[in-house]
């Protein structure tokens, strides 16, 4: 086609696909959230409009139609893990998921066994119910993570103990992205007697999971984080061998009695479609992140030296890096980068400033932490928007660098950390 | 083939158009409100907004409005105060509070299902340990209205905490948490006119709230989870037209008690529950006595209309109502349908359902003369 048969729209649009200038602010969080897929939100408008039903009430067809509705997504959920749909509760979101399967199981079984075995990368919500757990009488074990991010199987071999109830490993971490090998602790917890959790909330959707193959036994799953609707999620709960839980929310006896209340059709609906759009193109999704991801890593080490990695690179979703930019100060960096939205630290404690837990797990120093970035790409992200992001970073880094004396003594080959300052 | 006709508001409303629009809008927009970024901001700023809309419903600060995944969530975390506390809870109250407190003590309700505030009393005087009540303030079934005000009256009498589920009543009557004198109130959107997945607990700022999800720390400690931002936005919308459409919804009344004027004409035999409490302008529940609920309702679903017998939650199962038990209604609880109506009812509706329930009561009432009658 040439210019003389092109529309204006169609100049527009070209002009818009090769200028490197992307829509400004640049999302680039998407661990905290993600944007809907604009197909999510065409399969859910008719369940907020004309089928408004219950999916609860029994007598009449407004009720049916969102039963119907429900149970599609309830399937569509499972399929892409491998399981039954009987096995899928759900639930607003995962961090109830996260609470309901740890005090659920850990409070059952709790006359025979009083133990759960975590990890302190967990998410919040994880810890959070452990230490609650504790206070109620139960012990828990924390495990430490390698430097690379992924728990010790030997050590958790040690832990688990004929009184563990629960072993609760998250599938991959919220903050650097890495995947933990599943599997194997999955059949660690078989053998030894536990039951394995996943909190799942940034895996499902984004790299292959099945229950069976992987011994899961319960699995915390997100919609917001896979282009769906935020206020739901789901809990896999395997049936055979049977987990049994105490229910956190009573009454109506909704979810076979594990979770009360009415089930959110639109809501439900979505989760559904964005797990089914998840399956069909997770493998080219997976390709294209990866390259994405390579393209601007390699951009910002081409031009920025002391820059470092927290967590493992192979083992990591390709939608996530997270990189110490040292000499540099974390609140600076961000307000160098104003029109990139990324995170430093995890979305629900970014707002105390406080230095990432997690990275600290790792063993990366306090103010390497401070200076850390976490970079979410999922499926709007662009190159261009990439390559945007990659130069004001780069402009940002060594615009700080330069004002910094840290930096300078640096490369004046002082080692900083030789120095003794002058108590304040 | 007729339109089909809803009269089962009490188990979900309709969305309102405006709250359809709103959340469109926000479900397109991106961000978790807890993050510190542009996208981040917006949609903490959208919450906070509604969280004014959902506080000026009942007359509260917007500080005090904890959202959560809905009412039931709300109930569970109201009633997840309770402590040591004995509770007391009302005979009718709905599961998701009933079941929250497996040992609770029960104050019946006479036969309008009126809590009875001499049992109250006397369950209160009884022991001088710290007590939580709850009492709904307007029945799911019924539509019966609690004097929710002197419940609290008595109860912070004896030192006892008041829990509120007013997840009927929201948008049906005006209310005011303060003249109500509770310590926590139990809202859902979906009852009316906002989207399912989504509800609010309001704490009165004497009650203390420990959180039931623990995680993330949002709304302000008292609930963890990212927060629901288009249904939290579309729960804020409805909520300003329910105060604003309150007028409309008490002119369903008049429509209502027409209704069961009529149905009383044609079947004498029929009883209205509650009829002589004050009630929601909404809800009606019937019983034709010998026929059974079921009976009714898939007769009326033929004719298109969609009316409930008891709650929708069940389920599947029917049992017999807990709620026309306590009443006393005896055999009569199975045989009682439940119609409410909403902001898209019409009195062409009524019209309807009169017409269904009536001409059902003549083909079942010429079957039994003929022969001998089927127990339905």
């Amino acid at each position: 086609m040439n210019d003389m048969t092109m529309t204006a729209e169609a100049k527009a649009m070209e002009h818009a696909t090769r200028s490197n200038e992307p829509k400004k602010p640049v999302y680039l969080d998407y661990q905290a959230t993600t944007p809907m897929d604009p197909r999510v939100l065409d399969a859910m408008m008719p369940y907020f409009i004309e089928k408004f039903g219950n999916p609860h009430s029994r007598n009449h067809p407004h009720g049916w139609e969102a039963e119907e509705a429900v149970e599609k997504a309830r399937k569509q959920v499972a399929e892409l893990i491998g399981a039954d749909e009987r096995e899928i509760v759900f639930t607003s979101g995962a961090t109830e998921s996260n609470n309901l399967a740890i005090a659920g199981v850990a409070r059952f079984y709790k006359d025979r066994k009083n133990h759960i075995v975590t990890v302190v990368t967990e998410h919040k919500c994880v810890l959070d119910t452990c230490r609650h757990l504790e206070q109620e009488g139960f012990e828990v074990t924390y495990l430490p993570v390698k430097p690379d991010g992924l728990v010790d199987l030997e050590a958790l071999k040690q832990a688990i103990t004929p009184k563990t109830a629960l072993v609760s490993v998250m599938a991959v971490n919220n903050e650097i992205g890495v995947i933990q090998p599943l599997a194997e602790i999955g059949r660690i917890c078989r053998e030894k007697g536990a039951f394995f959790h996943t909190d799942a909330a940034q895996a499902f959707g984004k790299i292959p999971l099945d229950v069976n193959a992987m011994n899961i036994d319960l699995m915390s799953i997100s919609g917001h984080k896979i282009y769906g609707p935020k206020g739901i999620g789901a809990l896999f709960v395997r049936r055979k061998p049977r987990v049994r839980m105490i229910a956190l929310i009573h009454g109506g006896g909704q979810e076979r009695g594990f979770r009360s209340g009415t089930l959110p059709t639109p809501l439900c609906v979505g989760l559904g479609e964005a797990a089914a759009i998840a399956k069909r193109e997770m493998a080219q999704e997976t390709e294209r992140l990866t390259k994405l991801r390579d393209r601007f890593y390699d951009s910002i080490r081409k031009r920025l030296p002391e820059v470092y990695l927290n967590g493992d690179l192979a083992h990591r979703i390709p939608g996530n890096l997270n990189i110490s930019f040292a000499y540099v100060e974390g609140e600076g960096l961000m307000m160098g980068i104003k029109d990139l939205s990324v995170s430093s630290g995890s979305a629900c404690t970014s707002a105390s400033l406080e230095p990432s837990y997690v990275l600290r797990a790792l063993g990366v120093e306090e103010d390497l932490a401070h200076t850390s970035l976490r970079i979410g790409f999922g499926r709007f992200t662009t190159e261009s928007e990439v390559d945007y992001a990659a130069d004001r970073i780069v402009e940002a880094v060594q615009k700080l660098r330069a004002m910094s004396p840290l930096w300078e003594m640096a490369q004046e080959g002082i080692d900083i950390k030789s120095i003794k300052w002058a108590a304040h | 083939m007729t339109t089909p006709i809803y009269l089962d508001y009490n188990a979900t409303a309709p969305l309102k158009p405006a709250v359809v629009e709103a959340m469109a809008v926000a479900l397109a927009e991106t961000g978790n409100a807890s993050s510190v970024h542009r996208f981040g901001r917006l949609a903490r700023r959208a919450i906070e907004s509604a969280r004014g809309q959902v506080a000026a419903l009942v007359g509260a600060s917007p500080h005090q409005v904890v959202f959560t995944a809905g009412g039931t969530e709300a109930n569970n975390l109201a009633l997840a105060q309770r402590s040591l506390a004995r509770v007391l809870a009302s005979a009718v109250e709905h599961e998701s509070v009933s079941r929250a407190a497996d040992n609770a003590l029960v104050v019946p309700v006479d036969g309008q299902g009126l809590v009875d505030l001499g049992a109250l009393e006397r369950l209160l005087a009884r022991e001088s340990a710290p007590a939580f009540v709850a009492v709904m303030l307007a029945n799911n079934e019924t539509g019966v209205i609690q004097p929710v005000a002197e419940v609290a009256h008595i109860a912070h009498a004896h030192g006892a905490l008041v829990h509120c589920d007013a997840v009927q009543a929201a948008g049906k009557i005006a209310i005011d948490m303060a003249a109500l004198g509770v310590d926590t109130l139990a809202l859902s959107a979906h009852k009316l006119g906002g989207p399912q997945g989504v509800g609010a607990l309001v704490v009165a700022d004497r009650a203390a709230l420990q959180p039931m999800l623990l995680g993330g720390g949002q709304e302000r400690g008292r609930r963890a989870g990212t927060e629901n931002t288009a249904g939290i936005v579309g729960f804020g919308v409805a909520a300003e037209l329910a105060i604003r459409d309150i007028e409309a919804i008490s002119g369903l009344a008049g429509l209502r008690d027409q209704m069961e004027a009529r149905l009383r004409r044609a079947v004498p035999e029929a009883t209205v529950f509650g009829a002589a409490a004050p009630r929601l302008p909404n809800t009606s529940c019937i019983a034709m006595p010998g026929v059974a609920a079921e009976t009714q309702v898939m007769a009326l679903d033929l004719a298109g209309i969609a009316v409930s017998a008891g709650s929708a939650c069940s389920s599947g199962k029917v049992k017999a109502s807990h709620v026309l038990a306590a009443m006393g209604a005896g055999d009569l609880a199975g045989n009682a349908i439940r119609v409410s109506a909403g902001w898209r009812s019409a009195p062409a509706d009524f019209d309807r359902l009169v017409e269904g329930w009536t001409s059902l009561w003549a083909r079942l009432g010429a079957h039994r003369a003929g022969s001998a009658a089927p127990a339905a």
